[in-house]
């Protein structure tokens, strides 16, 4: 039983849904620029994927407004989304067969940051009531599960970037247990002052001012990642749940590991090597590498090592459709299993935005250009802070290919 | 063999290690909680007086008198801290040599609700000059600053510190993370991803924000005198949790590699469920129709029946509201069983450690197995009406049953139950 991924719900800092993502992508648009919520200027980095015209009031009833972090706000608006595009109402599917499994990284930080503030400088009787519960790591997870009454085991793990990939592993897990539908992945953000220093501090992040060249992995000039905010959840399901609908494409393989002291990129091999052996695929088989691409010289040659060392130098197209909004944290995994699933309901391989060829560092097969052709299996690569490697492979589903957001019904 | 009856590879703890409030180590864990004593007291971590909330379980931790070096305790928050003293207590007590096996079926999976919420804090007031500005001075920052703001960073180090090279990661469900990160550990090594895990829980959140969060929302108690009295679960005069802090690790391992090695083995994990109520992000519904559900789904998977429980670790965490759903949760999963179950909650003298403590109960259950002998329920002294079942009031109850039950309740929603079973009850 290979679990499906029908339905995806998409925040990027070009909107809200699947189509201006989709399209600003294929575009490489670059929805990278100064940020506009706080005064980026004081920070060693200024420049973030910020969706900036997010409103929750368009989205979200207005009492769950003051309880939530944007972080949560975003997991709501996506969770919807997801929902929708598969086509499942509320209520159609066993409560106690459905769950939640969402990553985090910082929980709700800027809400956290606005009740640090009220604590220290007004004193304790100025806290929220709802600080107990807006800034923990499960707060996704707990909210979703009551807007849309799923009761289901559900889950909220941490392991850095890794995280929304990490999700949705798990949620293949339960549907093998006793879940018939997960909705899975992460959102994440750290624009607030208290959560972008934690990112400035740690000293990886681009200092170069100019948002079309900030971020640029595998490029010979790299010097560190840009942040952007967003990410995706989507419905993942059993193939023989009723109602299920046409799927984009089937989890068929799925490791993590950790690096270990040596830190030299085997470990992200040995992740690849476990999740084509999982799904049953042979190197060859692969069309396309979703790759991390972290955004610093030491972190990408040990990515394009471990690419290399499996399908052999230039051996397999590989694009980062992330360059144009960002490491999203946690979420940028997710959202790279929901591109992967695009790039297989649509047959397009995505580029990588603004990655200019001649500026190759290694001998990886960059995709520049929108590559139209057999997208049939995708490897999406993921990596954390720390030594967190994951590995999942996407295949298009044995039933019929899912087409245009599922429309075609 | 090496099977439980649904077919999956068994899986046994073999190694335990705990820092709990009072004094650090398993085994003064274990006096601390048979004698009944409580570990309650005014706070000492933090400044009480501006909180309505004045009482904590706090640790008499000492981090080099723990083996820490000055490295370790300067790149960890006392979260990371008692995790990795704890984790290191787990392997010596497992006999294990870790380097023997391949690192790549060895997992780390970390329990915690709040992380280094405390780190995170100093952060804060030094950038931000005690909350004068919005804008933070992000030079005023500590070398450890993006390691405190995501927890991962705790189950990267003790992934390092085993050589542990599976998968890694950690869990925070809130208040049932101590559960659901031992269940994780324990679903990967039967699936086969895995041969062993060291996995559990640490959580050390007692800082300002941690304590005005909770006074907001009443939920801990208000209660002055007799500090060491504070916490009293399932009593009619319970009225809220008292903070604590600490860790419980564990070596856990797939039945037959750890009978290979002749392993001491505590216990089998034979059992584990979550469900979530839906329902509100702190509150329960009075029926706890999903901890039941939980509890129900748990004993499927381990293969037993209602009435093969012999001891219940309940959540208890002392607010009138949780104890009343839980109450209701035991009699609608175990049915008449639940009024001749013994039950009861070390809340009552170690606190309410948040993610940790689901943990620290299956720590205490394991031991109340190899021992023979159940904790009590400190401080209980006047029945509640609504709270009418066997809670071992006080003193410790020798009994040696096959299967106990543990559960756990938190923010979110979250309902958690596993059963722990003597080894070999189940074969």
């Amino acid at each position: 039983m290979k679990p499906h991924i029908t339905g995806l719900g998409i925040v990027t800092p070009f909107g809200v849904g699947v189509d201006p993502y989709w399209t600003a992508l294929l575009d490489s648009t670059n929805g990278i620029g100064p940020i506009t919520r706080f005064d980026g200027g004081k920070y060693a980095t200024g420049l973030a994927g910020e969706h900036t015209g997010f409103d929750p009031r368009d989205h979200l009833p207005a009492r769950l407004l003051p309880q939530t972090d944007r972080v949560t706000q975003f997991a709501l608006v996506a969770t919807r989304e997801a929902l929708d595009d598969a086509a499942i109402p509320d209520g159609t599917y066993s409560e106690h067969a459905s769950a939640v499994v969402t990553a985090n990284n910082g929980g709700g930080f800027e809400f956290a940051q606005k009740e640090m503030q009220a604590l220290w400088s007004r004193g304790p009787a100025h806290v929220s009531a709802y600080q107990s519960f807006a800034w923990f790591y499960a707060v996704n997870t707990g909210q979703i599960s009551i807007r849309h009454n799923l009761r289901g085991a559900a889950r909220a793990l941490v392991t850095d970037d890794t995280g929304g990939m990490e999700a949705i592993g798990q949620a293949r897990r339960q549907l093998r247990h006793d879940c018939e539908l997960v909705l899975a992945g992460a959102v994440d953000t750290n624009l607030c002052p208290w959560g972008w220093s934690a990112y400035t501090s740690a000293g990886l992040m681009a200092t170069d001012p100019d948002p079309r060249t900030a971020y640029r992995p595998f490029s010979p000039h790299a010097d560190g990642f840009v942040s952007g905010e967003g990410g995706a959840i989507m419905t993942v399901e059993r193939p023989d749940r009723a109602g299920a609908r046409p799927a984009y494409a089937e989890i068929a393989g799925f490791a993590s590991t950790f690096d270990g002291v040596a830190r030299d990129g085997r470990g992200l091999e040995r992740a690849i090597r476990v999740a084509l052996r999982d799904a049953e695929v042979d190197a060859g088989d692969v069309d396309v590498v979703f790759a991390d691409g972290f955004g610093t010289r030491e972190m990408d040659d040990r990515e394009a090592r471990a690419i290399d060392a499996v399908f052999g130098p230039g051996g397999v197209p590989v694009t980062v459709p992330k360059t144009g909004i960002g490491r999203l944290g946690c979420a940028g995994s997710a959202l790279d299993v929901a591109t992967a699933c695009l790039a297989i309901a649509k047959q397009v391989v995505p580029p990588t935005p603004r990655y200019q060829l001649s500026d190759a560092a290694s001998a990886l097969r960059v995709v520049d250009h929108p590559a139209p052709g057999r997208v049939h299996t995708v490897l999406v690569l993921a990596r954390g802070r720390g030594g967190f490697n994951s590995a999942m492979v996407l295949t298009k589903p044995h039933t019929e290919l899912r087409q245009d957001n599922g429309r075609t019904q | 063999m090496g099977l439980n009856m649904t077919g999956k590879r068994r899986v046994v703890v073999s190694g335990i290690g705990v820092v709990a409030p009072g004094t650090p180590g398993r085994k003064n864990f274990w006096d601390l909680i048979s004698s009944g004593r409580t570990a309650t007291r005014t706070m000492t971590l933090v400044d009480p007086t501006p909180f309505r909330s004045q009482v904590a379980a706090e640790v008499d931790f000492d981090p080099a008198s723990c083996g820490l070096t000055a490295a370790e305790v300067a790149r960890l928050d006392r979260v990371g801290q008692f995790a990795l003293v704890a984790v290191r207590e787990a392997v010596e007590d497992s006999g294990i040599d870790l380097g023997l096996g391949d690192p790549g079926r060895t997992g780390v999976v970390v329990g915690t609700a709040v992380g280094s919420t405390p780190a995170l804090e100093s952060e804060y007031v030094r950038m931000s000059g005690h909350g004068s500005t919005w804008e933070v001075d992000e030079s005023k920052a500590g070398p450890h600053y993006y390691d405190y703001y995501i927890p991962s960073s705790i189950a990267a180090e003790l992934a390092v510190e085993v050589g542990a090279e599976g998968p890694v990661s950690v869990v925070s469900s809130g208040c049932t993370s101590g559960l659901d990160a031992v269940a994780h550990a324990v679903e990967l090594v039967r699936e086969g991803t895995i041969d062993r895990a060291v996995c559990g829980a640490s959580d050390a959140p007692i800082s300002p924000i941690t304590i005005a969060c909770f006074d907001a929302i009443k939920a801990t108690t208000p209660r002055l005198d007799e500090p060491e009295r504070a916490l009293r679960p399932f009593d009619k005069s319970r009225n809220g949790f008292v903070l604590g802090e600490g860790a419980a690790m564990f070596v856990i391992e797939e039945l037959e590699s750890a009978r290979r090695r002749g392993a001491p083995i505590y216990g089998e994990l034979t059992g584990f469920a979550s469900r979530c109520n839906a329902y509100h992000m702190t509150g329960l519904r009075p029926d706890g129709v999903e901890m039941a559900a939980a509890i129900t789904a748990a004993l499927d998977q381990a293969g037993i029946a209602p009435t093969d429980i012999g001891y219940v670790n309940a959540h208890g965490s002392g607010t009138k509201q949780n104890d009343r759903h839980e109450t209701a949760a035991f009699k609608l999963a175990l049915g008449e069983h639940a009024y001749r179950t013994p039950v009861s909650s070390i809340k009552s003298m170690v606190g309410h450690s948040l993610g940790a403590i689901g943990s620290i109960e299956i720590a205490a259950c394991l031991l109340a197995l190899q021992h023979g002998l159940l904790p009590p329920t400190a401080n209980w002294t006047e029945r509640d009406p609504e709270c009418d079942l066997d809670y071992i009031p006080v003193r410790a109850r020798e009994a040696s049953p096959e299967h106990v039950l543990s559960v756990g309740s938190g923010f979110g929603g979250f309902q958690s139950a596993m059963i722990i079973s003597r080894s070999g009850a189940t074969r």
